[in-house]
């Protein structure tokens, strides 16, 4: 269904030229160039060619169209689930610099639609359309433009990655939140733990507490990570085990300290850094 | 083979802001943080044709104003987030018919933002 959809759309060969609000101007080069901080003096006389697509495009309050094989074929893969959209490969090809008072205008085709592929992101489709500037009937520029179109899975280019929270481990995170660092502490027999856990590792008993401990220790022991990458991080980091005052070993990131710096013994106390919905507990120096 | 000089862009959401509307790209995820987050994303983001046209500028502060861009081509990886550093590096590799390719890389904190080639014809 999908690819006979891709094909019907396909057939219908390319977009009728859709012409540009504007003619090439010196403002809007002008806007572009102070935005990105680009000081080619070659510009506003010649127009910057990576500027050819901002002429065409829709602006704020597009008008529906009614050839629009990007978007009619967008519109397929939603309703098959495909919701999710990815740009991954955008290939321009000027054939000439515009100039100003030039009145371009662009037509798409749709080129290939391939799939269902397994990706990183989740299943989905590739979709290739190629566009052509004009002025008058002169192609200016061209263009090769593909989206991924998938069903959302399990993402594995995610950002940081995050604790999971769990009835056990609640009253640590909202600690930190606070700029506590909480131990547990069992109420029956007042033995200190960590990691937390339901039950007393000593008495049995199943009646957790929790003190807030001083954050001060010293580094058991460390790893320095140098490989492989971690989501949202930048490498290499410190992850250091930490003994604290009252007598639990604690693990953390150790910030602020290069890798070849940190030892054993070294004295730290905690520091919060946030990340996401949670505050992280950090050791640093002292 | 040269290597060319480093070119780092600190992307703050004023730099995301103004290069999505200087590009005349109004989705709400390059503008409106609380859309952002609720779409899935961590921030607002760098729109494709502000990436395209800092691979352009990457190349042309080197190559200077006499340089004629044939062609950018590029492979999208991470996405580019508000408060991030991207840092675009590149070596050119060929030379034929007078055209010299030159790759480029855009790093951030997260990995490869974009990877691809410039094709340009050097004064």
């Amino acid at each position: 269904m999908i690819t006979d959809e891709a094909e019907r759309i396909a057939a219908l060969g390319p977009s009728p030229r859709r012409p540009a609000r504007d003619a090439v101007n010196p403002a809007m080069i002008n806007n572009w160039t102070e935005a990105l901080g680009d000081g080619n003096s070659a510009y506003p006389e010649l127009a910057p060619p990576a500027m050819v697509q901002v002429w065409t495009m829709r602006g704020l309050h597009p008008a529906a169209e009614e050839h629009d094989p990007l978007a009619a074929m967008s519109a397929v893969l939603d309703e098959a689930g495909y919701t999710s959209v990815v740009a991954t490969n955008c290939e321009q090809t000027y054939h000439r610099y515009l100039r100003p008072g030039e009145h371009v205008s662009v037509s798409s085709v749709l080129d290939a639609v391939v799939g269902p592929k397994r990706t990183a992101l989740g299943e989905g489709w590739f979709v290739t359309t190629r566009s052509t500037w004009f002025v008058g009937d002169e192609p200016v520029a061209e263009m090769l433009f593909r989206i991924l179109k998938f069903k959302p899975g399990n993402k594995s280019t995610a950002s940081a990655l995050q604790p999971t929270v769990s009835r056990d481990t609640e009253f640590f995170w909202q600690g930190t939140k606070l700029g506590e660092l909480r131990v547990q502490r069992c109420s029956a027999c007042g033995v200190v733990r960590h990691p937390p856990g339901p039950m007393c590792p000593r008495c049995n008993a199943l009646d957790p507490g929790y003190v807030v401990a001083t954050g001060l220790g010293e580094v058991f022991s460390y790893v320095v990570h140098h490989h492989p990458p971690v989501p949202g991080r930048e490498l290499p980091y410190v992850v250091a085990l930490v003994e604290l005052s009252e007598g639990v070993r604690m693990l953390g990131e150790l910030v602020g300290v290069p890798p070849d710096e940190v030892r054993v013994g070294l004295p730290v106390r905690v520091g919060f850094r946030p990340v996401g919905e949670f505050v992280l507990p950090v050791w640093e120096a002292r | 083979m040269t290597v060319l000089p480093e070119l780092r862009v600190e992307v703050t959401p004023t730099f995301i802001v103004s290069t999505a509307l200087a590009t005349r790209d109004f989705q709400d995820v390059h503008h409106d943080r609380d859309r952002a987050i609720a779409r899935g994303s961590k921030d607002i983001f760098l729109n494709i044709l502000t990436t395209t046209g800092l691979v352009q500028r990457f190349v042309t502060d080197w190559a200077g104003p006499g340089a004629l861009v044939r062609g950018v081509s590029i492979r999208l990886g991470v996405p580019c987030y508000a408060y991030d550093t991207l840092v675009f590096s590149g070596r050119a590799v060929s030379t034929s018919d007078g055209v010299t390719t030159v790759e480029v890389v855009g790093r951030n904190s997260m990995g490869d933002h974009v990877t691809g080639t410039v094709r340009v014809v050097l004064p």
